[in-house]
């Protein structure tokens, strides 16, 4: 993708609801610059490793907005594949 | 024998690397070592990456002939908190077939999926490609696969093709794979029967199998049939779900032991005596949290230029539990042992209880001994025990540790992890 040299592992702040069952739903992630962002869908959930970054946990394949991306809850921490923007050619 | 059985062994490929690279992917197609500390003189290859194995190093070597092997392989620090986790991860995948998953190590199991097998129409190999693609999309490790009617055939068929490999082995290409192969790569031969057998004139399993009986177990005592069965597939040992909370008759504790490779040179007779006890009381610790005494002690030490270890055991008149005694005895075995007054060096120490038995068996006690001192001894060690189980292990310490600072940074009981690695329980 333009404008992005690659993806890093980055934990981010989550707010979850968890049930009586157990199964945790998370529905807002909140950004280290204070941004929330709201959680429209948990579209999947499943085991899965983190290609891009490393790292492995349950994947949560979410809705925000107009994007579809993952989210991976670690247990007891959530982590992202955060865009690394590239530097800027002179 | 019964041919009837579905037995997979899954073995993680260079466990410890693939974890470092599952988790950090710009490490994958590197040459991964994972190493211990060089500085505390733990300095040798625990895992390597299969780039780095073909540039021809060794699991088990020191890191400076890693190095000189392969200049620009890349040194990472073991993580095992992360290899229990992943270790733990797989065996949930496991779990999710059968209930029947032995480990064998952080890194192997066996699953025995005779009955889950219809799970997959009846297709084992089916199953163990299931298992082997879920390890990859949701562990990011590969892992080959052995499967076979008994435990020994799969572990063959799991190291008989790496990395990502599936091999099965059936009662009719048993003879075209298994028994070419060199006796060494049989489960339980290592190198001293291997070396025995090849002076009998046997060098692959198929010549091993099918030797006689009376020879093999005039060569290798009671293994030696136990080895030959393995050889004709006739093992027929149950895959033994683990458990660490029972501590069931399939899993009898046979001795509690600690060593440690020290950071320094143990030159004199005093310091071998603190390490000896700082090992010894987390033996004792262990004992009663097992709720076991041992008759037997024995201590060892590894010599520092050579590095070959030794040890010497003694058997007490009674089964003990006590910190003291078994420290004691160990120090006192140590010493004898050792002439550290005329130059002798240590390099590593250990202290090792066997002959174990319940704690609250009957006891002859004799008319001379002090019981009640015994007894007094045991509800310190127990008190000191519960401390250290609500505030950590440095909670309760002994001036001869906190005396010596190069002492004081070890802490056996918390860097003392137990893996089951007996295929005979």
């Amino acid at each position: 993708m333009k404008g992005i040299a690659g993806r890093a592992k980055k934990y981010v702040e989550v707010v979850s609801d968890t049930s009586e069952e157990g199964v945790v739903t998370p529905l807002e992630i909140i950004w280290d610059t204070g941004v929330h962002y709201h959680i429209d869908r948990v579209l999947d959930r499943r085991q899965a490793h983190s290609l891009k970054t490393g790292g492995t946990g349950m994947r949560y394949t979410v809705r925000v907005g107009n994007t579809t991306t993952h989210l991976w809850y670690e247990g007891p921490r959530w982590f992202v594949e955060a865009k690394v923007a590239a530097m800027p050619e002179w | 024998m019964r041919t009837d059985r579905v037995v997979l062994h899954v073995d993680m490929n260079c466990f410890y690397a693939s974890v470092e690279m599952a988790e950090n992917p710009q490490l994958r197609g590197l040459p991964v070592i994972v190493g211990g500390d060089e500085e505390s003189r733990h300095g040798i290859v625990l895992t390597a990456s299969y780039p780095a194995k073909r540039r021809g190093v060794k699991t088990g070597s020191a890191l400076w002939e890693a190095r000189r092997a392969c200049p620009d392989a890349i040194i990472v620090p073991p993580h095992y908190g992360l290899y229990m986790r992943y270790s733990h991860l797989a065996r949930t995948i496991y779990n999710q077939y059968t209930d029947l998953v032995e480990p064998f190590g952080l890194d192997e199991a066996w699953l025995d999926v005779t009955k889950s097998v219809y799970l997959q129409g009846g297709d084992a190999l089916l199953l163990a490609r299931e298992i082997s693609e879920r390890m990859v999309s949701e562990l990011g490790v590969t892992v080959s696969v052995g499967v076979s009617w008994n435990k020994i055939f799969a572990k063959f068929g799991s190291d008989y093709d790496k990395p990502d490999g599936l091999t099965c082995i059936t009662p009719q290409n048993a003879c075209s794979i298994v028994w070419p192969a060199p006796v060494r790569d049989l489960l339980y031969v290592g190198p001293a029967t291997g070396r025995k057998l090849n002076h009998l004139g046997i060098y692959t399993i198929g010549q091993l199998a099918q030797a006689d009986d009376e020879l093999i177990r005039r060569t290798l005592g009671k293994m030696g049939s136990v080895v030959q069965a393995f050889a004709r597939g006739e093992d027929e040992s149950p895959v033994r779900p683990y458990d660490p909370a029972v501590r069931n008759i399939h899993h009898v504790v046979k001795g509690v032991g600690n060593g440690i490779t020290c950071p320094f040179d143990v030159e004199d007779e005093q310091t071998a005596r603190q390490v000896i006890w700082l090992m010894g009381e987390s033996v004792a610790q262990r004992l009663r949290a097992q709720g076991l005494a041992a008759r037997t002690i024995s201590a060892y030490g590894r010599d520092f230029a050579t590095l070959a270890s030794r040890s010497t055991q003694t058997t007490l008149a009674r089964p003990t539990q006590l910190t003291s005694e078994i420290c004691s005895t160990a120090a006192d075995l140590l010493a004898a042992d050792w002439d550290f007054a005329h130059g002798a060096k240590v390099r590593g120490v250990g202290v090792r209880a066997t002959n174990l038995v319940p704690a609250a068996s009957a006891v002859q006690l004799d008319l001379w001994g002090c019981e009640e001192q015994r007894l007094r001894m045991l509800t310190l060690d127990k008190t000191v025990d519960a401390l250290r189980g609500r505030f950590g292990n440095h909670a309760v310490r002994r001036l001869s540790e906190l005396s010596n600072p190069r002492l004081s940074a070890l802490d056996p009981a918390r860097d003392n992890v137990v893996h089951p690695i007996s295929f005979f329980a």
